[in-house]
């Protein structure tokens, strides 16, 4: 049964899990899901002027939870991971 | 002074209904003095889950209107001593009552029941705001569904700011089998996600319907539905209840094994 479960794709429950937080983060922001590419993109497009950037591994979502920096408003959390910087002589 | 409870979702059919049903009539069996209030004008069912149906002579619109006192409207079920359904209007629309006139309504039963327990319709329209006018807590309930729980969350922020004071979570139609092999959010996740208090985790019980089909509310009989709402009429009283083993039913595996 184990072996069975390591070949099995990803479960359905977890992709309603994934996709619930996706949309929820965006609804509560009350942000639309074109607004977040629009701003993933500007982020891109600035970090690339200095840094080489993993386009694809990119996440970025705006959390309602309340943090030490967010002074109880929500936030923007971005993952960009970085390939490396870029000479600039 | 008794408690203002509503009862609602954003999505329809996800068992609001049947909620108000159980939990009220769990609370009555537990002898408190509770009174159920259909606030879907215009598509009334708590009195037909009820089996109450026939008995209807005013209605919430009535007693808005003052065609009748509150004491006339109250259906008492005979079934147990303590429990009072006002059912809701059929013929009118749900512009006929205002959120100021169910707030209102809600403080005169205060002083006559321990619950007044309200099934809100479907929506964030008029009779949402009309339902949740007079409340103190607010009881979600969700399906482990995105789309279920997607309208759950818009209806915990409306709560919110609307400042309702306590605000508890249902799980409802929870499929355990479905959750062991990973097709099925379970009932953390959904916590997890909308990050409310659980009150209740009910099983996907095809007795629901059959209770329903009758017209008596299956709280508090060897179902695991049953056995689900009683526990939440104890957690409302403030008593701590165990959850649940919904997997004690028999699974997949064990009728492939077991079949004797």
């Amino acid at each position: 049964m184990a072996m069975f479960e390591l070949f099995k794709k990803k479960s359905s429950g977890d992709t309603a899990k994934k996709r619930l937080q996706f949309v929820l983060s965006a609804d509560r922001a009350g942000c639309t899901p074109e607004i977040m590419e629009c701003i993933k993109n500007d982020i891109i497009e600035v970090l690339s002027k200095y840094v080489e950037i993993d386009s694809e591994g990119l996440d970025i979502k705006v959390n309602q939870v309340d943090n030490e920096n967010s002074n109880g408003g929500p936030s923007l959390f971005a993952n960009i991971p970085i390939k490396g910087m870029k000479r600039s002589y | 002074m008794g408690e203002v409870i509503v009862v609602t979702s954003g999505k329809g059919g996800v068992g609001k209904t049947t909620t108000t049903a159980n939990v009220g009539t769990g609370l009555a069996k537990l002898d408190r003095k509770v009174v159920l209030i259909d606030t879907d004008i215009g598509l009334r069912n708590l009195d037909v889950v009820m089996g109450l149906e026939n008995r209807i002579v005013y209605n919430l619109v009535d007693v808005i209107e003052g065609t009748c006192r509150i004491k006339q409207a109250l259906i008492k079920d005979k079934r147990y001593p303590n429990l009072y359904l006002l059912p809701s209007a059929q013929t009118k629309d749900k512009t006929a009552v205002t959120p100021e006139q169910m707030k209102k309504l809600c403080d005169e039963l205060r002083g006559e029941f321990d619950y007044i327990l309200m099934d809100c319709p479907a929506g964030i329209e008029q009779g949402f705001q009309n339902a949740i006018a007079g409340a103190d807590r607010a009881l979600v309930v969700t399906t482990p569904e995105v789309s279920a729980v997607r309208d759950a969350d818009r209806i915990i922020g409306l709560l919110e700011a609307h400042e309702m004071k306590q605000t508890h979570l249902i799980v409802n139609r929870l499929r355990s089998d479905m959750v062991k092999r990973g097709d099925m959010m379970s009932s953390e996740d959904v916590v997890e996600i909308l990050a409310i208090d659980l009150i209740g985790i009910v099983p996907d019980d095809e007795n629901i319907v059959i209770s329903t089909n009758q017209g008596e509310p299956l709280v508090g009989t060897d179902t695991m539905a049953g056995k689900a709402y009683m526990n939440i009429s104890h957690r409302l009283l403030g008593e701590e209840m165990p959850y649940l083993d919904l997997s004690a039913k028999k699974g997949f595996f064990s009728k492939l094994f077991n079949k004797n």
